[in-house]
This record gives C-alpha cells, sequence and structure tokens, in this order.
C-alpha cells in the first residue's frame, strides 16, 4: 500500500515537472520575442529620432530620400480599422441582440456556429475576395475608386469581424439575469424596450469588451489589407485611394530581401513594437472591462 | 366593494405538468390577499398568471378563465402591455435595473414616452415616498441603485412599481430575502398603500400573512384547499391540512 502510494506521488511530481516546464517554455518564448523586438527597436532609434518617427508626415524607408514617419502607415491602419467597425459594430450588435432577445433556444444553437464560420475563413481569401470581387463591385457604384484602396478591403474585414462582436456580445446579453428582464417586463416595457433599455446597458462592459476585441482584430489584420489595399503609405483619410497599414508594410518588407541590421529591417521591429504595443493595450483595457462585467453579476 | 379578479376553474401547466388544478377564486378591490402553502405548491405561478408574466415561459398554458375587472386576461380584448400598466409586480429577490435610483423610477415611465422632466421629477419624489425609502435616497438619487441595501432595492423596486400608478400590485414573496426591520417596513406601507391598490402577496411567513392580509388563500399540491377571511383561517380553518399547515405540523 505505502510503496503504491509512493510510487503514484511520484507519477505525480514527474506530471507536475513536464507541465511546469511546458508553461515555462511559452513564457520564455513571450519573452523571447519581446527582448528581441525590443533589442531591434532600440537600434533604429538609435539611427532615427522619436519625434521624427512620430511626426514626418512620409515613410519612404526603401527610398534614397528616407524619412520614417509612422502616422503615414498608422493613418492606414486607422482607416481600414474604422470602415470595418462600421460595419461590423451595427451588424453584429444587431446579431447579437436578436441571438439573445428574440431567437429560440434552437435558433440560437444553429445560427451561432453557422455565424462563427465566418471567423474560420482564411484571411487570404478574405483578401482575394476583397480585390477581385468588392472593388470591381464598389467601382460600379463609386467610378473614381482605385484598383486598389482602404474601402473593399475595410468592408471585407468588417465581414470577418462580426462574429467576434456579435458573439462575444451575445454572451454578455444572455448573462445578464433573467430577473431584470422580468422586472422590465412587470413594469410594461416591450420586447424591443427591454431588449435595448434594460438588456443592452446591463451588458455595457461586456460588449465594450467584445468591440475592442474586434478592434484589436482589425488593427492587427494582416492578409486583407496586404492583398487589397495596396503598398502606398499614404497620411490621408480618403477610403478611395490605395494605401499602406502597419502590418501590410510589415509583410511588405519581411517578403523582400533586406540583410538584417539594416535600417530598413529594423523598421519592420519599430513598426512591429508600436503595433504591439496599440494592440496590447487594447487587449488589457478589453480584460478589465470583462472583469468588471464579471464582478457586476456574479 | 366590488371584484377586482374572477378567477374560475383555472388550470395550468408547464409542458404536460399540472401546476394549478381547479382554481376558483374571487378577489375584491383595495383588499389584501395573502397566499400561503408550501414551496412548489404553485403560488407563483398562480399570481404570475395574474399580469400574463407566464406568457414568458414558452412551455406553459392555462385553461379556464380569469376575469380582471369583468373582461377576460387571455381573451384577446386585453393587451398584455395594457395588463402590466394597470397590475404591477414585485418580486422575491430584489431586482432593480443597473442604473441610478432616479432612472429606476423613471423606466416605467419613459418606456411610456413620458418626456416632462417636471412630471417625472414629481413622481419619483411621491413615489419614493409612498415606499417610505425617499429620506434614505433624496440626497443620493444619482447613485446607482446596486449600492442600496437590499432592503432598501425592494422599496425601490415598490417605488419603481408605484411610479406608474398600477390599480394592482402582486407581491411574490417581497421580504424572503430582508431582515426583520426592512420586512416590518415593507408591510407597514402595504397596509398604508392598501386604500389605494388591490395586493396581492405571497409568503411563507404566518405571521406576515396574518399581520396584513384581510383574506388568506392556502395552496398544497396546485390546489387551492381553503380560501377566506385571515381570521377565519387563522384562528379556525375548515382543512384539516389547512390547520397542520399554519399549525407548523405539516409533512
Ligand atoms: N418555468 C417552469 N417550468 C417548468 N415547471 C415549472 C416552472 N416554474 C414552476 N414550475 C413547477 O410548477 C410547480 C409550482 O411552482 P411555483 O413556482 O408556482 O411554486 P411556489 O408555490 O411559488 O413555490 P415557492 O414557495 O418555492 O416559490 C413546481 O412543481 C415547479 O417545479
Ligand atoms: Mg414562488
Amino acid at each position: 500500500m505505502i510503496l503504491l502510494r509512493s510510487r503514484s506521488l511520484v507519477r505525480e511530481k514527474c506530471v507536475e515537472g513536464a507541465l511546469f516546464l511546458s508553461a515555462l517554455l511559452s513564457i520564455f518564448t513571450t519573452l523571447g520575442i519581446i527582448s528581441i523586438l525590443i533589442f531591434e527597436t532600440y537600434e533604429f532609434f538609435k539611427k532615427v529620432s522619436i519625434f521624427d518617427f512620430l511626426t514626418d508626415r512620409q515613410w519612404t524607408p526603401m527610398f534614397v530620400d528616407k524619412h520614417f514617419g509612422i502616422l503615414s502607415l498608422f493613418a492606414g491602419t486607422f482607416l481600414t480599422t474604422l470602415i470595418a467597425m462600421v460595419v461590423a459594430i451595427p451588424i453584429g450588435l444587431i446579431c447579437a441582440v436578436f441571438l439573445s432577445e428574440y431567437a429560440s433556444n434552437r435558433m440560437r444553437t444553429y445560427v451561432k456556429p453557422i455565424l462563427e464560420i465566418l471567423a474560420a475563413v482564411p484571411t487570404v481569401v478574405y483578401g482575394y475576395f476583397a480585390l477581385l470581387f468588392v472593388t470591381p463591385l464598389l467601382q460600379k457604384l463609386i467610378p473614381d475608386l482605385a484598383g486598389f484602396n482602404a474601402l473593399s478591403p475595410g468592408i471585407v474585414m468588417g465581414i470577418m469581424i462580426i462574429p467576434i462582436i456579435s458573439s462575444l456580445s451575445e454572451d454578455a446579453m444572455h448573462a445578464v439575469p433573467m430577473s431584470l428582464r422580468e422586472g422590465a417586463y412587470a413594469l410594461g416595457a416591450t420586447r424591443l424596450q427591454v431588449a435595448l433599455r434594460v438588456v443592452l446597458p446591463a451588458a455595457l462592459s461586456g460588449i465594450t469588451a467584445s468591440l475592442i476585441l474586434g478592434i484589436s482584430r482589425a488593427i492587427g489584420e494582416t492578409m486583407i489589407v496586404a492583398v487589397a489595399a495596396g503598398q502606398q503609405p499614404r497620411l490621408t483619410l480618403n477610403p478611395l485611394v490605395p494605401i499602406e497599414t502597419v502590418t501590410a508594410y510589415i509583410v511588405q518588407v519581411s517578403l523582400g530581401d533586406t540583410p538584417a541590421g539594416t535600417i530598413e529591417y529594423q523598421t519592420i521591429f519599430a513598426t512591429g513594437m508600436s503595433l504591439f504595443g496599440v494592440t496590447f493595450l487594447l487587449n488589457i483595457l478589453s480584460y478589465k472591462l470583462k472583469k468588471k462585467f464579471r464582478e457586476a453579476y456574479e | 366593494m366590488s371584484d377586482e379578479f374572477q378567477i374560475k376553474n383555472l388550470n395550468a401547466f408547464y409542458g404536460s405538468k399540472q401546476a394549478l388544478k381547479n382554481i376558483n377564486l374571487d378577489i375584491s378591490e383595495k383588499t389584501i390577499t395573502a397566499l400561503i402553502g408550501p414551496s412548489g405548491c404553485g403560488k407563483s405561478t398562480f399570481i404570475r398568471c395574474l399580469n400574463r408574466m407566464n406568457d414568458l415561459v414558452k412551455s406553459f398554458h392555462l385553461e379556464g378563465d380569469i376575469l380582471y375587472q369583468g373582461t377576460d386576461l387571455y381573451s384577446g380584448k386585453w393587451d398584455v402591455i395594457d395588463i402590466r400598466d394597470k397590475i404591477g409586480m414585485v418580486f422575491q429577490k430584489p431586482n432593480p435595473f443597473p442604473k441610478s435610483i432616479r432612472e429606476n423610477i423613471t423606466f416605467g415611465l419613459k418606456i411610456r414616452g413620458m418626456k416632462d422632466r417636471n412630471i417625472l421629477e414629481h413622481i419619483t419624489e411621491q413615489s419614493l415616498k409612498k415606499a417610505a425609502i425617499w429620506d434614505e435616497v433624496k440626497d443620493r438619487l444619482n447613485d446607482h441603485a446596486l449600492s442600496l441595501s437590499g432592503g432598501q432595492q425592494q422599496r425601490l423596486c415598490i417605488a419603481r412599481t408605484l411610479a406608474v400608478q398600477p390599480q394592482v400590485i402582486l407581491f411574490d414573496e417581497p421580504c424572503s430575502a430582508l431582515d426583520p426591520i426592512s420586512t416590518a417596513k415593507i408591510e407597514e406601507l402595504m397596509l398604508e398603500i392598501k386604500k389605494d391598490f388591490t395586493i396581492i402577496i405571497v409568503t411563507h411567513n404566518m405571521q406576515q400573512a396574518a399581520r396584513v392580509s384581510d383574506q388568506s388563500g392556502f395552496f398544497l399540491l396546485g390546489e387551492l384547499i381553503e380560501m377566506g377571511k385571515t381570521q377565519d383561517i387563522f384562528t379556525n380553518p375548515h382543512d384539516k391540512r389547512t390547520e397542520d399547515y399554519i399549525t407548523g405540523r405539516f409533512g
């Protein structure tokens, strides 16, 4: 008996050790990535001043006359993200309200996974969908639209993000206690009033978290914009002309043969670091909001 | 005194499971009716028929008539929204909306399209006063309702119901989550508002039923065993099962 127990104790210890090691491995990978990012970014800023980086209006690291104004790239990212959100937020929220407040249980179990398929389509497919289908379609409506532009990939990205918003918002709305709905019905509220005036506000922090997650997904999205938005960094908010986003720029340089250690090579890390900083902050915000939401109802 | 409710041969079902069996009962206006009985006997089901709250339960259906002011609630002559206009409800667990104290009171008025700020202010004050909570919240109307204590939240929910000026108020165990002082306040409040409202209260507290109600009904396993003047029910019940229940000798 005692022998048996000590043997299982040894096995227990081994499993524990293995789990600990694999946890350690992922932590070290993350640390490795971050430290390389930081190191190369540091090297970059030895050559380019942070002031220029943040205020220069041009981004031309490949030209003879080099400019390193990250704003031009972030303008592209901002624009495509904005367009995506204009599409994804209303549609995503309408889907969420419908699924949580109107659909029967049966309907919900069918519709939710179908919506989620949208998020599972490989993004390169979306990219070509934007370039070869949506852009030509839009050009019939807007003759001025360039072949590469922010509008079409923005819209397609919005479609891709709908399930992120609808699914998480629906979870948040579903978690609103039935007693609140009953309270509102008992006061003579209609179903729509209950949905919009009680459930939606009560789930607000969860919904906001889902919106932020959607935004950070849009900011980090690479393939769609790389394929369909063009490669012309431009400080503009015009959705009809070619632009370049931060992510698309990173792809562009990574695919080329820039030698390690050069300034062009280091731009990858500086832009990557900026991008990481933004999405990291958004994720923290979203996490905080989710936690706040949980505290309110559990 | 005229009859507010006349209930005839009421049978209610969740799916195929019968929750109420052949209930017959009249309720006069401006009285307090207490419903007592062991857990699961159908008291909540019964009062939730009266404001059609059971409509929210998909598997629910009922047979028989529930006349409210002479017209069948389920006949299609009544709109559900109108019914809940006239028949308010306070729940077992306080369920204020996660909004400010003020917004909790004005919610019912605003969904009816009331916009006049002066009227909203006036009704807010009146309702909170009637619900005996005005003094405790008058300086903090913009505070979050969930910052109130459980007893205060329940009185806020009562105030919210009073604000839309119903004629009937249904109370489903309104004090079961409250301490004796809050309970006493709510009982006092019920006796106070009785002159304007018809009140039906479900309670597990025999003393409470005896203290506040004019008439009482005893439910058991979906049946209304006995209904009568509260005094009679508690001092001289006709049915052995009622006697056993109120004397605590049950089961
Ligand atoms: N939504 C529902 N779906 C199915 N059955 C239900 C539902 N609500 C209540 N019931 C059943 O109907 C019966 C009566 O329930 P009801 O809630 O009316 O009892 P109650 O007298 O209010 O009990 P309590 O004192 O515990 O509140 C119970 O057997 C219960 O299981
Ligand atoms: Mg009950």
